[in-house]
C-alpha cells in the first residue's frame, strides 16, 4: 500500500475515533476516502471535519448530486473537501429521497450557495434554510429537473423564433428521427456462475433444494 | 438627509450582450449612484446540458465535450476527463504519452493567459495588448492544429495517452517560439505593469483575502494572488510535473493587479516546463496499448482479433469497472474536476464537471460589493470567466 493510502486509512480511523456514531459508512477507494452521513447529521460532521486541526477540510471544491432511481433513497449528494493544510481530500455523501431535505451548508461554507442551487436544479433536492434557493442553470420558467435519470435526453420543449408573433416560442420537442440509444450490454458479458436449470451440477447441493 | 429625501437603489442589467461581459452573463445590479450594493448574476444561458450528453455516450466519445467547456485552452479539460477515467481503470500512461500531455497543458496556460491577460487589459481600457497576442494565440493554435487536427476544439487526449504521435519537426519549432517567446512578455509587462491608468483600474480594487478565497472555495491563480501558495501540480502532482523544475507565483494583496502578475509569470513558468519537456522528451509509445486503446494499422493488417478489437472499440467503446472518482487538474483558470461515477458499462454513469469559474463567478457580490460600477468589470476581468465551463 502506497504512503497516500495510508494517511488516508489513518485520518479515517481518526474520523471514527472523533464522530463515531454519525458516519454510517467510510471506505477508501482509488485512494481517495469517502464516508457518508445522514442528512441530520451532516452539519456536525462538517463542522468537525472543517475545524478539527488534523482534518482542517476549509475548501469545499464541489457539491454534487447522482441519481439511482431504483435504489431507496433515490439520491446522493456528494460534499468533496479538499484541506490545503493537510493536502487531502474526502467525499462526503449523503443519500436523500425525493420528498427529503438535506440542510443546507451554505452558512458554513459561502460557495455551497450555487453548488446547492444547482443540485436543486438539476435535480430537485431540496436543501432546507438555503437562502436564495432558484433555478441556475436551466431556462427561465423550466419546468423539470433534468439531471434525473427518468428526464429525457431530449428535454419536453423546444424553442424557436416566430416570424408572425415575433417572439420565441415554446413548442413541444418534434424528432424527425427517433432518437438511438443503442444498447451495448450484451448476454454473455457479466454472466453468472450459477445459470438457472443449471443446480445439479452443484455437487454440494445435490438434491437441488436451492 | 430624511428618509424621504433617500435616493432609492436603481436596478441595472448588466448583459447578457455586453462587450465586457466575457460572454453570456446577465448581471442584475443594484446601484446606489455609481456604487455597487448588490449583484445578482444570471448564469446558464449558455447551458448545453454537457453532462446529461455525456451519460448517453461512450467514454471515447465524452471527450470532444471537454474542449467546449473552456474554449480558450482546451486540452486541459480532456486532461482532468482522461485522468478520471485512467484512474478507474488502473491505466499507466507511456512517458512519451506523459510529456506530449504537459507540454500541451502548458501550451494550452499560455494560451489562455494571453487571452485573458489581454481581454483584463482591454476591459480597462488598454487595447494595444489584445492585438498583439492573438498574433501569438495563432501561432500556438497551429501548434495545437499540427499535433491533432484542428485549432481549437482538438480532442487529442485519449484514456491511456494521447491520440497520436507528434509529426516531425513541430518540438523543434515550439522550441524555436518558445525562445523567443519571452520578448514578447517583456513589451506586455513594458505596456501594463506601470502603466498610470492600469494601475488605477486595479491596484487595491476586488481585494479577497486569504480566508474569503478559501471559503468561496477559489483555486487557481485567484487563490494564489490572495497569497496561498497552492497548485495541484505541485501539491498533487499528476504525469510527470514532479519531475520538472519550476515555481509558483503568489501575491500578496489579493487584488486584481496581483492575480495580473500572478498570471503573467505563469506564462514564464509555463515556458521552463515547455524547455524541459521538450528537452527530456523520450522515445516510445504515446498510448498504453490495451483495451481502451486501438490496435496498430499493421497489427490489423494480419491478425483478426487486432480487427475485431477495433470495430468493438470504435462501437461499443470500453467497459470502465464500477467505482467514482473525484479527479482534478492544475487548469489555467483554477482547478478543474471531473466527478466520474462508472457503473460498469461502457458509458459514464454520472460526470459532473467542477469548473473553477463557476466557484468565482459566485463571490461576484461579496467581491464588488462597495465599489463602482467601472470597478466591476476589472473584477470580472481579473477573475478569468469563460461561459462555455461554467453553465456546461
Amino acid at each position: 500500500m502506497d504512503e497516500k493510502s495510508q494517511t488516508l486509512l489513518e485520518l479515517q480511523e481518526h474520523l471514527m475515533h472523533l464522530c463515531p456514531a454519525d458516519i454510517k459508512t467510510r471506505g477508501v477507494a482509488n485512494g481517495e476516502l469517502t464516508i457518508s452521513v445522514e442528512p441530520s447529521q451532516l452539519i456536525q460532521v462538517l463542522r468537525v471535519l472543517k475545524a478539527d486541526t488534523s482534518c482542517l477540510f476549509q475548501i469545499l471544491v464541489d457539491v454534487c448530486g447522482v441519481d439511482f432511481p431504483l435504489r431507496k433513497p433515490r439520491f446522493d449528494v456528494v460534499y468533496n473537501l479538499l484541506s490545503l493544510k493537510h493536502n487531502f481530500r474526502i467525499k462526503v455523501k449523503v443519500a436523500v429521497d425525493e420528498e427529503d431535505w438535506v440542510p443546507t451548508i451554505s452558512g458554513m461554507f459561502p460557495a455551497a450557495g450555487w453548488y446547492e442551487r444547482e443540485v436543486w436544479d438539476l435535480y430537485g433536492i431540496f436543501f432546507k434554510d438555503h437562502p436564495d434557493l432558484r433555478r441556475i442553470l436551466t431556462d427561465y420558467g423550466f419546468d423539470g429537473h433534468p439531471l434525473r435519470k427518468d428526464f429525457p435526453l431530449t428535454g419536453h420543449v423546444e424553442v424557436r423564433y416566430d416570424d408572425e408573433e415575433r417572439r420565441v416560442v415554446y413548442e413541444p420537442v418534434k424528432l424527425t428521427q427517433d432518437f438511438r440509444n443503442f444498447d451495448f450490454l450484451s448476454p454473455w458479458e457479466g454472466m453468472t456462475p450459477d445459470l438457472t436449470g443449471d443446480e445439479k451440477s452443484d455437487a454440494k447441493d445435490p438434491e437441488g433444494t436451492s | 438627509m430624511t428618509s424621504e429625501q433617500k435616493l432609492k437603489t436603481m436596478t441595472i442589467n448588466f448583459g447578457p450582450q455586453h462587450p465586457a461581459a466575457h460572454g453570456v452573463l446577465r448581471m442584475v445590479m443594484e446601484m446606489d449612484g455609481e456604487i455597487v450594493e448588490r449583484i445578482d448574476p444570471h448564469i446558464g444561458l449558455l447551458h448545453r446540458g454537457t453532462e446529461k450528453l455525456i451519460e448517453y455516450k461512450t467514454f471515447l466519445q465524452a471527450i470532444p465535450y471537454f474542449d467546449r467547456l473552456d474554449y480558450v485552452a482546451p486540452m486541459n479539460q480532456e486532461h482532468a476527463f482522461v485522468l478520471a477515467a485512467e484512474k478507474l481503470l488502473k491505466l499507466e500512461v507511456p512517458r512519451r504519452g506523459q510529456f506530449i500531455r504537459v507540454l500541451y497543458d502548458e501550451l494550452g496556460r499560455i494560451l489562455n493567459h494571453l487571452l485573458n491577460l489581454t481581454a483584463f487589459a482591454l476591459d480597462v481600457g488598454a487595447m494595444t495588448p489584445m492585438l498583439w497576442a492573438f498574433e501569438h494565440r495563432e501561432i500556438l493554435m497551429e501548434f495545437y492544429e499540427r499535433a491533432s487536427g484542428a485549432r481549437l476544439h482538438a480532442a487529442y487526449y485519449r484514456v491511456g495517452g494521447v491520440h497520436q504521435d507528434l509529426p516531425a519537426g513541430l518540438l523543434e519549432d515550439i522550441e524555436e517560439w518558445a525562445s523567443g517567446f519571452p520578448k514578447f512578455i517583456d513589451d506586455l509587462e513594458t505596456l501594463l505593469n506601470e502603466n498610470r491608468i492600469f494601475k488605477q483600474r486595479t491596484v487595491d480594487v476586488g481585494i479577497v483575502s486569504a480566508k474569503d478565497a478559501k471559503g468561496w472555495g477559489f483555486s487557481g491563480p485567484m487563490l494564489r494572488g490572495s497569497g496561498i501558495p497552492w497548485d495541484l501540480r505541485k501539491s498533487q502532482p499528476y504525469m510527470v510535473y514532479d519531475e520538472l523544475e519550476f515555481d509558483i507565483p503568489i501575491g500578496k494583496n489579493g487584488d486584481c493587479y496581483d492575480r495580473y502578475l500572478c498570471r503573467v509569470e505563469e506564462i514564464r513558468q509555463s515556458l521552463r516546463l515547455i524547455h524541459q519537456c521538450i528537452e527530456k522528451m523520450p522515445s516510445g509509445d504515446v498510448l498504453a496499448r490495451g483495451k481502451a486503446a486501438p490496435p496498430s494499422r499493421g497489427e490489423m493488417k494480419h491478425s483478426m482479433e487486432a480487427l475485431i478489437h477495433h470495430f468493438k472499440l470504435y462501437t461499443e467503446g470500453f467497459h470502465v469497472p464500477d467505482g467514482d472518482t473525484y479527479t482534478a487538474v492544475e487548469a489555467p483558470k483554477g482547478e478543474f474536476g471531473v466527478y466520474l461515477v462508472a457503473d460498469g458499462t461502457n458509458k459514464p454513469y454520472r460526470c459532473k464537471i467542477r469548473a473553477p469559474g463557476y466557484a468565482h463567478l459566485q463571490a461576484m457580490d461579496h467581491i464588488c460589493k462597495g465599489h463602482m460600477l467601472a470597478d466591476s468589470v476589472a473584477v470580472l476581468g481579473s477573475m478569468d470567466i469563460v461561459f462555455g465551463e461554467i453553465d456546461r
